[in-house]
């Protein structure tokens, strides 16, 4: 789950959080000037931090109750038995890869943390997927992504989770009468992208070789 | 129906566990160490975002950004209310819970707006990060078609979340 919070990390982020963070103060202080809000704008800024505050208090109670719970499935070996199950479908979406080696392996282990939800676990298990991936295609530092490795990411930028606890968590905190009714409608969202990230994988990379055919 | 999701996946878990003689205690509070110290983490970044976002909408010009993309919006049964998650969604897992409970403010708990927010939280990941940590951790910068291919799903989920909670709920 932690994935989902660190964003600060990375060089990409980096920049375009650089920009949002210059550009939204800038462009409100223009617009409460135009609008006459300028009184809003100040109470905003001194009252969004205690709701920051009061929003991350609200929300500890789930969040530790989660990964209790889920820290608790990983000793009972769970993700393991996911794994397994999942082996034939890993077959299925990468291709060329050895049946029951490594890097099959990490990938359904990977795969299993993100539908337990278990973020914790899942980034270093896909990290260890891709380095794996790498080894077996003999794929160099600073080389080309091969097809399996984007597979991979793009599995993991659709939300395999089976259960929303960030989602609930925040809707109870909110007051929702019921956080978890809208489950069916996550269910259905994430079905929907998690077949449009496998079909534009497959699709944006057959596009990419027959670029490179037509260069050669 | 959805009731019964949680307290089965607790006692499931629980049982499972212990017939498999795990430490459960031990587990647990392990766990849950690990999710308070998410919390703590998430804290300094959340502040300065929820800031930022609050300052936004406090001057108007959330309003006159959702009247620009209004037009689109009304088209997918999408509320335009909610577009401002969409933009941040794919960059900043803290930054889309802020714009999530500024949402969830204005609109109100389980009404149309904040129930299509919720679904596309639960619904959707950090794109760019998880792009950028995956390929950065096998040292490759030529990603080729990862990142168009993981926007589609993301695109995705804006095109059909209204219908669907929609469909559910009604508006």
């Amino acid at each position: 789950m932690s994935k989902q919070y660190i964003f600060y990390k990375t060089d990409f982020g980096d920049e375009v959080l650089k920009v949002i963070l210059l550009v939204i103060p800038l462009v409100s202080v223009v617009f409460a000037v135009v609008n006459g809000r300028m009184s809003e704008l100040s109470t905003a800024i001194l009252g969004k931090t205690s709701d920051a505050v009061e929003l991350v208090i609200s929300l500890c109670g789930v969040m530790c109750f989660w990964c209790g719970l889920m820290k608790v499935a990983e000793r009972a070996g769970l993700t393991e038995k996911l794994a397994k199950l999942l082996s034939p479908a890993v077959n299925f979406l990468f291709k060329g890869l050895k049946r029951g080696g490594k890097a099959a392996g990490l990938i359904a282990m990977n795969i299993s943390a993100n539908i337990l939800g278990l973020g914790n676990a899942s980034t270093p298990l896909g990290i260890s997927a891709m380095k794996a991936i790498a080894e077996e295609e003999n794929i160099p530092d600073g080389g080309e992504a091969s097809d399996n490795m984007v597979t991979l990411a793009v599995l993991n930028t659709a939300s395999l989770q089976i259960l929303p606890a960030t989602a609930a968590a925040l809707r109870s905190a909110n007051g929702s009468a019921k956080p978890l009714d809208i489950l069916p409608c996550v269910w259905i969202v994430s079905a929907y992208s998690l077949a449009a990230a496998i079909i534009s994988s497959k699709v944006f990379s057959g596009i990419g070789k027959n670029n490179t055919r037509n260069r050669g | 129906m959805t009731d019964f999701v949680i307290p089965v996946i607790t006692v499931a878990v629980l049982v499972y566990a212990a017939i498999k003689k795990v430490d459960v205690f031990g587990a647990f509070c392990e766990g849950a160490a690990e999710g308070l110290k998410t919390c703590a983490d998430i804290l300094p970044a959340l502040i300065l975002l929820l800031v930022c976002i609050g300052m936004f909408s406090a001057s108007g010009a959330v309003d006159a950004l959702t009247g620009l993309l209004k037009p689109l919006c009304d088209a997918l049964g999408f509320p335009t209310e909610v577009m401002p998650l969409v933009i941040l969604r794919p960059f900043s897992g803290s930054g889309a819970m802020a714009v999530y409970s500024e949402i969830a403010a204005a609109a109100g708990a389980d009404t149309f707006a904040e129930r299509v927010a919720a679904t596309l939280i639960g619904s959707s990941e950090t794109t760019f990060y998880t792009v950028a940590v995956y390929f950065s951790a096998v040292k490759i910068r030529k990603t080729r078609h990862a990142v168009p291919s993981a926007l589609v799903p993301d695109l995705t989920a804006w095109i059909i979340c209204g219908a669907v909670v929609f469909l559910f709920f009604g508006a």
